[in-house]
């Protein structure tokens, strides 16, 4: 006897902001009549919060302590204990997408030691020889809109073998100037990232121009914090030796799921930045940090 | 012949009635008066009356266009005038061709017609096809074209990091987790960076792995695996930033975006049928049509593609999709457009760089022609980076590939014209004017120049062809090589006229530079099109001083052997001018062009080409010695071709064409010399079947052209002319194998010969198909099948015994010696078994006795003399006559009493018999009793078993009764009386 037990949401991108209300149909498909012991239906946010293994060592303490913070919990009984007929059963559900007290929806984000993710969890009861079923559905909230409006702040940037940190030799480098701008680096983060670079001129050839995209994710309490910064995407805009004095168009998407409105909480913090990263035909590694503040407008 | 008297025995008993045969008598006839009875009050057909016979009019009647600016459409009615004509009334009064026309009358007027909303779609479909129109050459006849041009022996490589052949699909039904498991399955198949490389391809393995990747991403699709397809799309683009074994670099970009282009298809589709529930989208659907679920899908691919990590990749695949926009928004394609031109100036590669634009401009012309800017930009684009082909990079490459600066520039070629062809396509003469100038600006490129002169409209490239020459002149010599650039130059120019004046400073100038070309190749490659221009412009004198100097460039080392293709274009183009062949063939250097034909199959083709012109365009017979020199000799190589491995349509072919030759060849009055014609051609073409017929026709029509001439009576001189061509004939005809075309060609020609009063000859004629009857085989193939031959060979022999009424007797010979002789061979002819075909010619005999027997025949030949004027109507040969008819009918009649022997055969013997009573009837004197007892009996016979047609019988009887009213057939009336109708049982 197969059963199958789905959630369909009523929004095809499954995107929702407090205050809405979810809804959506519990789909349960099956060939004969199904005996249950109820249904349940529960929605739940949480934001995750994980150590790197790096870290472990120096907060053990602290490691412990990190437990999930719940944002928004709620359960309803779909059905009491009985009978599903034959067939295909729809059985409509609504969730208001409210909070309790002071407490905000942050904005589903999936990252390496933060995660933000909000679920429903549908639960079949069934009798002892037969397993319950259950489902989950995840789906996207996004925060509110900003209420101040975003000024857009241009920032041009010079690369050359002077204004490099952190290298062993000055004296080894090649020759090279390389301009450019970013159009804002308060970003809106459904629109992309845009720029330009232009490479005036380089001794040696040029191999490779990427954006890498680097989330930093700050996980604290009282006791002390841990920050790391990793990759999310890196995304190549020039190949090759590219044509001298061009300006080259800096642009990149933001990912979905993968970035969120710059975050800053009690407990942890999810920041943004992006690297321009040059690499020359001797394999030189130039990079230029831009921190980026992302909202939603 | 022998001569042999046909001896027949007389059995004179039929099976039921009792009767002693009757003694034959011709009924008398009076030719005149029953023409004159016949003929039928002439009816005049007024106009507009149907009749079978009038030429069915088509009228198209249209209301002028053009004067009323957005009239309505024209209306176009086409009738007929024979409103009953089953081929028009088929059609509904309009014939198709009429149609067509109104229909693309119709067609522009239709556009600035008030629409009403339904019709919006229709309007913006037509909209867009304003602005790619059919003129716009497409990139599917380019592909082409590339893919041949551009190859290397080289071994290539492909690079893939794929993951194994995985190629099992999930199976059907299987739980939606497994499917998750096996994506990201595949997805760390990419991370692990399974990477495999192919190496040592040859060209072709390297297009079947590509064709073979295509297919997998079908499959892939099929099955449900979006991700795999992804991939392979990713991968495959990524293959294009490989600039190894460059000189296949235009050809790897034609394999590959192939892929892209199905991929893209691939998506749309997809996102198109979700979209399509409950009706599909029209084609003019704007975003609002669009569900969610579809936009999600679209939007996830384009996220998808927006995180691919290498920059070439994404380029290509988001242009592959470009179209999926419109599902988004309604902007979205024109924003895009400019930003993927933007980022294109990322790609170092200047090759690279210019094929991704090409695609750019290719899929932008597809989905969005009305943008024209960014094709503009594009094009800017490309020129801002032309300085990196004198780079470092680019040099070091060509160094370390060993490849010529020359070679390399040419591959840019197709990108830059289809970049142009895009932007050149309708664009303001200002546009193009303004992009010249650019190209100037950049010191004279020969790479842009060229591609300027392909892509850019040959109007336009002809009113500036000085300005050209001059550019071209001015250009770097080591770069691009300069007879392409001619070649450019002239291919405009065979589309469009420059300025008259300037005609022949172009030709010279151009042939400069041509004539100095070391390469036969490149020469030929180059020459073969400025033939047109000269050709086009100039007369023969150029011509052929342009024909002698390919000759000269291609003789030494036999270098035409390799370009054959070329010189065979050239050929075509000096026939497309040149009609007048007095005219052709005195050009000098004509005939040693053709001579450079040495292969046969090549040799053969182009006197074919050169056959088929001259029978189109020769509209007037000729007698001019030269073009029948070099005609007999283009005839003579196409007939020496034949051989036995030849095919039959080939032979006919050719036959054909050397046929439409002499036809064509006339010497007027001078007949002799047109016969020598014939007696040259017969030695020359002796091994083609159809040309040996139509020369005997030829000479027949020869001799009956000059008793035209003669007014029907020779001279000493005439008659031993046509004595000539009957004796031209009766040679000719026996090596003709067909043995029906040599019948047919015997009658004749004995036809022919009594009109010419040349009577051995037409009795050496007649003869002499008697003699042949026998070799008659009882099957013949007529278009590869068997068939039997005794309809045909019936057809014959009643046309035959037709002319034998004027034939007079030999005479050494006895009487009626032809008809005799014939008799004889039909009766020894082994005919099929069951067959009636011998009794038939018999029955058919008879009305030519009965002809024959007439004081006055029904039809002479003027000055000769019949059988009527030789005997006078001697009784002798009245009796002779009448014996042989005896003879016949019992013949006849015992056939019909074995045919009565047997119950199948009871039908045959009814239609035997009525058609000899018809034949007694007609003929026969039937105021005789016997005669008309047998008659009687004939027809009692045929209706014995009822499988007489009733209504032929009643009618036959009406005619019976209408006839004895006239005078000297009243006897018929008793006949009348015997004659029972039977009931049907």
């Amino acid at each position: 006897m197969s059963v199958t037990l789905d959630i369909r949401l009523k929004r095809a991108n499954k995107v929702y902001h407090e205050g809405e209300t979810v809804a959506g149909v519990i789909l349960l498909v099956c060939r004969e009549a199904l005996q249950h012991h109820g249904i349940t239906l529960s929605m739940e946010g949480l934001v995750n919060l994980q150590l790197s293994s790096k870290s472990v060592g120096v907060f053990e303490a602290f490691y412990n302590s990190v437990k999930p913070i719940q944002l928004i919990s709620s359960n309803i009984e779909v059905a009491k204990a009985g009978k599903v007929p034959a067939g295909k059963t729809e059985i409509p559900f609504e969730f208001p997408l409210n909070t309790k007290g002071n407490k905000v929806l942050y904005e589903t984000y999936h990252g390496v030691f933060v995660n933000i993710q909000y679920t429903l969890r549908c639960d079949m009861k069934r009798s002892l020889l037969a397993k319950d079923l259950s489902r989950n559905c995840e789906f996207i909230v996004h925060s509110q809109p900003q209420k101040a409006k975003v000024v857009p702040t241009p920032v041009n940037f010079t690369i050359t073998p002077d204004t490099l940190q952190n290298i062993r030799e000055r004296t080894a480098l090649p020759k090279f100037l390389i301009r450019g701008h970013l159009d804002a680096t308060n970003c809106v983060i459904s629109q992309p990232l845009t720029g330009e670079v232009v490479v005036e001129n380089s001794d040696v050839p040029i191999k490779s121009i990427e954006l890498q995209l680097v989330r930093v994710e700050t996980c604290g309490c009282a006791e002390g914090y841990a920050r790391d910064a990793t990759e999310i995407q890196n995304i190549q805009i020039a190949e090759g030796d590219v044509c001298h004095s061009l300006a080259i168009p800096i642009y990149m998407v933001f990912p979905r799921l993968f970035t969120c409105p710059t975050l800053e909480t009690t407990n942890f913090k999810v920041e943004f930045e992006v690297n321009i990263v040059i690499v020359l035909h001797d394999d030189h590694l130039i990079t230029e940090n831009f921190p980026l503040k992302l909202c939603r407008v | 012949m022998r001569a042999r008297l046909l001896v027949l025995p007389f059995r004179q008993r039929l099976a039921h009635s009792s009767f002693i045969l009757s003694q034959w008598r011709s009924r008398g006839r009076n030719y005149d008066a029953e023409l004159q009875r016949c003929r039928p009050e002439a009816a005049l057909v007024e106009f507009g009356d149907y009749h079978p016979l009038k030429p069915i009019m088509v009228t198209d009647t249209k209301t002028r266009r053009g004067t009323r600016k957005g009239s309505t459409s024209s209306s176009s009615s086409s009738s007929s005038s024979a409103p009953a004509d089953p081929l028009s009334s088929m059609l509904d009064g309009t014939d198709p061709l009429s149609m067509f026309a109104a229909a693309s009358a119709s067609e522009a007027p239709a556009m600035s017609h008030s629409v009403s909303a339904g019709d919006l779609g229709r309007k913006k479909r037509e909209k867009e096809e304003e602005v790619v129109g059919p003129d716009f050459e497409p990139w599917s006849s380019k592909r082409g074209e590339i893919l041949a041009r551009f190859t290397t022996t080289e071994k290539l490589s492909i690079n893939l990091c794929m993951g194994s052949d995985k190629g099992k699909a999930p199976s059907p039904g299987s739980a939606v987790s497994e499917k998750v498991r096996t994506r990201l399955e595949e997805l760390d198949d990419l991370e692990e960076g399974s990477q495999r490389e192919l190496l040592n391809l040859s060209q072709q393995d390297y297009a079947n792995r590509i064709e073979e990747l295509n297919q997998s991403l079908k499959e892939a699709w099929a099955s449900d695996q979006k991700v795999r397809a992804l991939k392979i799309v990713i991968q495959c683009s990524k293959l294009l930033s490989d600039t190894s074994v460059i000189q296949f670099y235009p050809s790897k970009f034609v394999l590959i975006t192939d892929i892209l282009d199905t991929f893209g298809r691939l998506v749309y589709d997809r996102i198109w049928t979700m979209c399509s529930d409950p009706r599909p989208l029209p084609d003019s659907f704007t975003v609002d049509d669009v569900n969610d679920t579809a936009k999600e899908t679209c939007l996830n691919w384009f996220f998808k593609i927006a995180s691919i990590r290498e920059l070439l990749p994404r380029l290509y695949v988001e242009a592959a999709i470009l179209k999926c926009n419109r599902f988004l928004n309604k902007s979205g394609i024109q924003e895009t457009l400019p930003r993927l031109t933007a980022m294109i100036r990322g790609i170092g590669d200047p090759l690279v760089a210019a094929y991704t634009r090409a695609y750019l401009c290719r899929v932008g012309m597809e989905v969005a022609p009305h943008l024209k800017d960014s094709l503009n930009r594009n094009f800017f684009d490309l020129l801002g980076t032309f300085r990196q082909i004198s780079g470092d990079s680019v040099q070091n490459q060509l160094v370390l590939q060993r490849v010529e600066v020359p070679e390399y520039l040419t591959l840019y070629s197709p990108a830059i014209n289809w970049i142009l062809q895009c932007i050149a396509y309708r664009a303001p003469e200002l546009l193009l004017t303004e992009m010249m100038d650019r190209c100037k600006k950049l010191g004279n490129n020969a790479l842009l120049l060229n591609s300027v002169m392909r892509a850019f409209r040959p109007e336009f490239v002809a009113a500036r062809a000085t300005d050209f020459i001059g550019m071209i002149k001015d250009c770097d010599e080591a770069g691009f090589p300069k007879h392409l650039l001619f070649g450019s130059l002239g291919r405009s120019l065979a589309c469009a006229d420059p300025p008259e004046s300037e005609r022949l400073t172009i030709l010279n100038e151009a042939w400069k530079v041509v004539t100095k070309v070391r390469n036969p190749q490149d020469y030929v490659n180059c020459a073969e099109i400025w033939v047109e221009f000269t050709c086009r412009h100039f007369t023969k004198r150029e011509v052929n001083t342009v024909l002698a100097d390919i000759i000269k460039h291609m003789t030494p080392d036999r270098a035409f052997e390799d370009a054959y293709p070329q010189l065979q274009s050239v050929i075509r183009k000096i026939l497309t001018y040149f009609h007048d062949f007095s005219l052709l063939f005195s050009m000098e250097r004509f005939l040693p062009f053709l001579d450079m034909f040495q292969k046969d199959s090549v040799r053969v083709e182009v006197c074919r080409s050169i056959m088929e012109v001259f029978i189109k365009h020769q509209v007037e017979p000729t007698r001019d010695p030269v073009i029948l020199n070099a005609m007999l000799h283009i005839c003579k190589t196409m007939h020496d071709s034949v051989n036995a491995l030849t095919l039959d349509d080939e032979k006919r072919s050719l036959a054909l064409l050397i046929i439409g030759f002499i036809r064509m060849v006339s010497f007027g009055r001078d007949f002799e010399q047109q016969l020598s014609f014939c007696v040259e051609a017969r030695a020359t073409f002796c091994n083609l079947e159809p040309v040996l017929v139509q020369l005997i026709h030829t000479v027949n029509q020869l001799a009956m052209e000059t008793s035209t001439v003669m007014r029907g009576s020779h001279s000493r001189k005439t008659a031993a002319f046509v004595r000539a061509c009957a004796a031209y004939s009766f040679i000719t005809i026996p090596s003709l194998s067909s043995i029906f075309s040599r019948l047919s060609l015997y009658l004749l020609s004995g036809q022919v010969a009594l009109a010419n009063q040349c009577l051995s000859q037409a009795d050496a004629f007649l003869k002499a198909t008697v003699s042949i009857l026998p070799e008659v085989p009882r099957s013949i193939s007529v278009e590869g099948k068997l068939r039997s031959s005794e309809s045909f060979l019936l057809d014959f022999i009643n046309n035959f015994l037709a002319t034998l009424l004027v034939v007079p007797d030999h005479p050494e010979h006895g009487v009626l010696y032809l008809v005799r002789g014939l008799l004889n061979m039909v009766q020894d002819y082994t005919w099929e078994d069951n067959s009636d075909a011998k009794v038939r010619v018999y029955v058919s005999a008879l009305p030519l006795l009965a002809a024959m027997s007439q004081e006055t025949y029904l039809y002479s030949i003027p000055k000769v003399d019949s059988n009527e004027t030789l005997y006078g109507g001697d009784p002798k040969f009245l009796s002779e006559i009448n014996k042989l008819c005896e003879t016949l009918i019992g013949q006849i009649l015992d056939h019909l009493k074995a045919l009565g022997r047997d119950e199948q055969s009871t039908r045959r013997q009814c239609a035997l018999a009525f058609s000899l009573f018809g034949v007694l009837l007609a003929h026969g004197d039937l105021r005789n009793n016997k005669l008309s007892q047998l008659a009687v009996n004939l027809w009692n016979l045929s209706h014995k078993h009822g499988y007489c047609e009733t209504r032929i019988s009643v009618r036959t009887l009406e005619y019976i009764k209408h006839q004895a009213h006239l005078p000297d057939m009243t006897h018929l009336t008793d006949t009348v009386q015997r004659l029972a109708l039977q009931s049907r049982t």
